[in-house]
């Protein structure tokens, strides 16, 4: 196949930064996205340009590390996948290819395509755990009996990796897909009750204090998830949130 | 419930749905009441005359409809902007279309339409309506209603008005009112289907009743 990409360059968090073009030839149908991007790399670091920065870790759809907004979507066209397991199949040979880091003010660009999702880890320090005692004397998990409803949604809830293409997507920049997620995880399990009220409070207030938009449910964050995070866990959160204010 | 409960983008949203269910509601009954234009001009008169010498609806609904309008435009605007302020630079390539319906990302557009559809509709009935009472101190007739209604709708231009407010209203309503059941947190994904179900059925319903009044008045007297 052969592409012609259109790549976000910014050298640094305070360079404007603009499109540049790159052609690029020899792309296999096979390759997953970033395989093509370090291709890419390959050629530019051959020609002495420097390579496109982008992020990426496992490049199994697991550490939410990749990013990338890609003809328009957060991930790329296909639905349920992360960058890294986008393939080059999804696109034909002669189309070009718009590439873009995810764009929020919560999320500033570092380098190119990379973006500090760091907002992601305070909103999670700030009330997305469990505390458990852990000096010996621990509960078996398995001897507290769960719904398997209730474990089943936990865990779906659970599966978000924290990429942040819900921000990415929304016109709102916001993180409650993310947000709601955290707090789902823990609040539908016994051993989350404890500390439920808190966290939802401590939670949503650190995800205004980052700068995050609101919630206009337009649903698009739903769509982009390669998780399927469902927005049933905004609506739980909702409900978590006034039921801990009217508690307060 | 502390104050700084809805100083939070969650309860801003919750106040906005909280404020969008009440308009609805008095949407619905202000449709219940027109439609009786459709089939008995007594009828008609007799509800408008209720509604507009109870001193309930007049002095205790009324003021709480005139500040929940207010406050739902207020909250919308301030919500479009602090929204606008979250990202600073725009994708240079976006495909929102693969993702969201227009009308959801187009809510302030609809609201707009909306709100100058109110201006009209306040400088057509509402201020004379409180000229006629409240400044004039005219004797009630509680038989002029349906005339003043039915002579309203006499000019094509005010019906086009009508016809485009209340299709924008539509917009509006389709994503609003599921919208709404979601931000209270009501919705659930048992229950999402249903308030989409109903919601679309009242987004369309309710808005073309209203359309097909206008016109019925419009077609009646050409």
């Amino acid at each position: 196949m052969k592409l012609t990409l259109k790549i976000w360059r910014q050298k640094n968090s305070t360079d404007k930064g603009s499109l540049e073009t790159y052609p690029i030839s020899d792309v296999s149908e096979h390759m997953s996205f970033l395989e093509m991007l370090d291709v890419l790399n390959e050629e530019l670091i051959e020609k002495g340009i420097e390579p496109v920065a982008f992020d990426h870790d496992c490049r199994e759809g697991i550490c939410g590390m990749c990013s990338l907004y890609i003809n328009g979507e957060a991930h790329g066209p296909d639905r349920r996948v992360t960058t890294c397991q986008l393939h080059m199949r999804k696109f034909n040979d002669g189309d070009t290819i718009f590439i873009e880091p995810f764009r929020a003010n919560a999320f500033p660009v570092v380098k190119d395509l990379v973006v500090d999702r760091s907002s992601f880890d305070r909103i999670q320090q700030a009330g997305g755990f469990v505390s458990v005692n852990t000096s010996g004397n621990t509960q078996d998990a398995n001897s507290i009996p769960i719904p398997k409803d209730d474990a089943d949604t936990a865990f779906d809830a659970a599966t978000c990796i924290g990429c942040g293409a819900c921000v990415a997507s929304c016109k709102n920049s916001s993180a409650m897909l993310f947000v709601s997620a955290k707090v789902s995880q823990f609040s539908l399990l016994p051993q989350g009750q404890v500390e439920a009220k808190e966290r939802v409070l401590n939670m949503v207030n650190k995800m205004d204090e980052e700068g995050f938009g609101n919630c206009t449910n337009t649903g698009a964050c739903e769509v982009e998830c390669p998780k399927g995070i469902s927005l049933d866990n905004i609506s739980r959160m909702n409900r978590e949130f006034l039921s801990a204010n009217i508690k307060k | 419930m502390s104050k700084s409960t809805f100083y939070t983008s969650v309860g801003y949203k919750i106040l906005m749905a909280l404020s969008g269910l009440f308009l609805m509601i008095f949407l619905l009954q202000h449709f219940v009441i027109n439609s009786l234009s459709l089939i008995s001009p007594d009828a008609f008169n007799e509800a408008s005359h209720f509604m507009g010498t109870n001193p309930i609806v007049q002095f205790l609904f009324q003021p709480i409809l005139i500040f929940g309008v207010v406050f739902h435009f207020i909250m919308g605007f301030f919500l479009d902007l602090r929204n606008r302020k979250s990202r600073s630079n725009s994708y240079v390539y976006n495909k929102p279309s693969a993702n969201s319906s227009w009308f959801s990302r187009n809510m302030i557009i609809s609201g707009i339409t909306v709100l100058a559809f109110l201006a009209i509709h306040f400088i057509d009935f509402w201020i004379p309506e409180i000229n006629y009472k409240y400044i004039q101190q005219s004797t009630e007739d509680p038989t002029r209603y349906y005339h003043e209604l039915h002579e309203k709708f006499a000019l094509l231009p005010r019906v086009i008005a009508y016809v485009v407010a209340f299709f924008f209203l539509s917009l509006h309503l389709l994503h609003g009112f599921q919208s709404s059941f979601q931000s209270v947190g009501v919705s659930t994904n048992k229950t999402r289907l249903t308030f989409n179900k109903i919601g679309n059925i009242f987004a369309i319903a309710v808005p073309f009743g209203f359309i097909v009044i206008a016109l019925f008045h419009y077609l009646t007297q050409h």
